[in-house]
């Protein structure tokens, strides 16, 4: 047994150097930086920061827009992922890989691609104005980015929905229809009960993208809308104030982490069942 | 015999183009144990299916107690099944499950908790009301499986090869719960099994199907002591099935030794099968029986003695308390009771078609 706990901890070394490296020390860079001013003394400022109006805003716009989003998200998800674990036909995987497909594709290339789609003298509109219908006004709207988020983080939602509804047992449907439940009740007490561990990834894998995304908003929404995320990188690339940037990051990681916290919870409560 | 309960009448139903059930004819009376019994494949699941209301047979209609239900939807039969495998509610605990259809009903509190205890009471499960399903064994899931139904009051109760997953002990043990529990319900039971020793034990009626048919129906006796065809014979239990020739009533010629039987009507000199059950084949001394023969194997089953002797050029199954060594030279002789005279079916379209009718 001795032995085997050794070897297992020398199989294990690589990744520990590998997250001590990556992970642990950029961290530490993070929450060393965000907790000291430029001299190298401790200070909470870079934190409080937050609270000037200009930063509020970004936040409050990138929560907004994320939680937007991943609600967008889900509802599209939702019934696909149900038509889909439907069908155990071959015609399953194609549709798979045609979500799947374009993530093949860099994300900023299709990003950019949208941009294209929805300029003001772009396609969409060259479409609308060809068929005499009014042309809209997309482009550098909060209303863009949502767009962009959604087409990105999409199969992030999908695929884990997919999987929980798929890993259902007709049975257990068919059981809930045996015992008098009708269609509607089916799905309220056991098919969405039964995926929540599939909702909650997929949320979290949207909403954690979404809130933290700087290229998304940056080429969809022009340079008037910031976002948390623009903020941080312009604190880290045009001002060089590391501090002020550590500061709001770490900021933002209290929502991410009060994500995951959520998420761990109720994956620990589904695997108890 | 008591009322007629359950109708299927000329119930067909193929899938992908394949023919699964044909022109089935099942009528299932009330308070009765009856078993699909048939070999893997045999469409078991999807007659019960039918039944329960998950699948929509292609021709032919379900009559309940007087009433077409055919395309009534499963949760307004009064009926509930005991899934293959199961099927809890991973997500809810022991009485949550149990609960599950009386909430539905909106049934009273007091009443669902009477319910629940007096389920798990009669299933032998006092004071797992608050385990998860995942943490119990296969037998206690099962038992859950079966308290989830029968709080519903239901006219009858569909299982599926409820025992399927369970070893042989538990098997056994559950055997005489299921027999116990439906003496105490007094409601119907549908059971299906491809196990034939499950299906003589606990029915009241069997039903053995094959390919899509029903090939005989009757009590365990009957089915045992007198089946119809070939496949019955060789499925319910061993058998010794032999190719033969009545030669008039009363006597048949089997591998070229005429014996006495108790069969008339089959005609002169007809082609037919014989089943002879290997606890039926007497072995006695030399010049004793009515053909002759050789012990060739002896194998020591606990209960008996199970031999193979060669007579008449076949390979007899015989099971015996008394043990004759290998090599013995004895002779067969067989009561004329015990001798099952069969028609032979022309050909194998035929064996599975002419027994359904
Ligand atoms: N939904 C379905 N789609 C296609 N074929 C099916 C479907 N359900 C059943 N079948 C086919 O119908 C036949 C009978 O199936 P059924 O489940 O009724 O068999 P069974 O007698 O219950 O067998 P087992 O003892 O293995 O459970 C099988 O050949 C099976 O492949
Ligand atoms: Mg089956």
């Amino acid at each position: 047994m001795n032995r085997n706990k050794r070897t297992s901890r020398l199989l294990a070394s690589p990744y520990i150097a590998w997250a001590l490296i990556f992970i642990i020390v950029p961290l530490v860079m993070i929450f060393f930086y965000g907790l000291t001013d430029e001299t190298g003394a401790f200070t909470l400022e870079n934190i409080a920061a937050i609270a000037q109006p200009v930063h509020a805003r970004a936040l409050w716009l990138a929560l907004a827009l994320s939680v937007i989003s991943t609600v967008i998200c889900f509802f599209l998800a939702y019934p696909l992922g149900m038509i889909l674990a439907k069908n155990k036909l071959s015609s399953q995987s194609l549709i798979i890989t045609l979500f799947i497909l374009p993530m093949w594709m860099n994300f900023l290339l299709r990003t950019l691609a949208w941009m294209t789609l929805m300029e003001n003298k772009g396609v969409i509109n060259g479409i609308l104005s060809f068929l005499h219908l009014p042309e809209m006004n997309v482009i550098n709207t909060p209303g863009a980015i949502v767009i962009g988020m959604v087409y990105n983080f999409l199969p992030f939602m999908i695929l884990p929905i997919y999987n929980s509804l798929s890993s259902i047992d007709d049975n257990v449907l068919n059981a809930a229809r045996d015992l008098g439940a009708d269609e509607r009740q089916t799905f309220f007490k056991v098919t969405l009960p039964l995926t929540v561990p599939g909702i909650i990834s997929g949320v979290t894998m949207v909403f954690i993208p979404a809130l933290t995304t700087f290229a998304i908003s940056t080429m969809l929404g022009g340079s008037k809308i910031l976002l948390i995320g623009n903020v941080i990188e312009q604190e880290f690339t045009l001002a060089y104030d590391w501090n002020l940037g550590a500061g709001l990051s770490i900021v933002l990681m209290v929502f991410i982490v009060v994500n995951m916290v959520i998420s761990i919870i109720s994956d620990n409560k589904g695997d108890e069942g | 015999m008591s009322k007629e309960l359950i109708q299927l009448n000329h119930i067909s139903k193929s899938f992908d183009g394949e023919l699964i059930l044909d022109d089935l004819c099942l009528t299932i009376h009330e308070n009765e144990f009856v078993t699909l019994l048939g070999p893997s494949g045999c469409g078991k699941t999807t007659t019960l299916r039918i039944i329960g209301g998950f699948e929509k047979p292609d021709k032919g209609q379900v009559i309940f107690d007087g009433m077409d239900i055919t395309y009534l939807a499963p949760n307004k039969r009064p009926l509930n099944t005991v899934f293959q495998k199961y099927a809890l509610f991973t997500h809810m605990d022991v009485a949550e499950n149990i609960a599950f259809g009386l909430k539905i009903k909106n049934k009273s509190r007091e009443y669902i908790e009477d319910k629940i205890h007096y389920a798990l009471k009669l299933v032998n499960l006092d004071g797992y009301e608050h385990r998860m399903p995942g943490s119990l064994s296969g037998g206690q899931q099962q038992r859950v499986a079966i308290a989830r139904a029968i709080v519903n009051e239901p006219k009858v109760l569909l299982l599926d090869e409820p025992l399927g997953a369970l070893d042989l002990k538990l098997r056994q043990d559950m055997q005489y719960e299921l027999i116990r529990l439906k003496n105490e319900l007094g409601i119907t039971f549908i059971y299906v099994t491809h196990d034939q020793e499950e299906a003589l034990t606990m029915s009241d009626h069997i039903v053995v199907m094959n390919q899509g048919y029903i090939q005989q129906e009757g009590s365990p006796e009957d089915i045992y002591n007198e089946p119809e065809n070939a496949f019955v014979a060789d499925f319910i239990g061993d058998s010794n099935i032999i190719h033969a020739t009545m030669v008039r009533d009363e006597l048949v010629n089997i591998l070229d030794t005429e014996f006495v039987c108790v069969d008339r009507d089959f005609g002169e000199n007809k082609p037919v099968d014989v089943v002879i059950r290997p606890e039926d084949v007497e072995l006695v001394p030399r010049g004793k029986g009515t053909m002759p023969g050789t012990v060739s194997h002896v194998i020591f089953k606990g209960v008996h003695y199970e031999m193979e002797v060669q007579a008449g050029g076949f390979e007899w199954l015989v099971h015996s308390t008394r043990l004759f060594d290998v090599g013995s030279e004895i002779d067969i002789k067989v009561d004329p009771f015990n001798i099952q005279v069969m028609n032979r079916p022309e050909s194998e379209d035929e064996e599975a078609m002419a027994i359904d009718e």
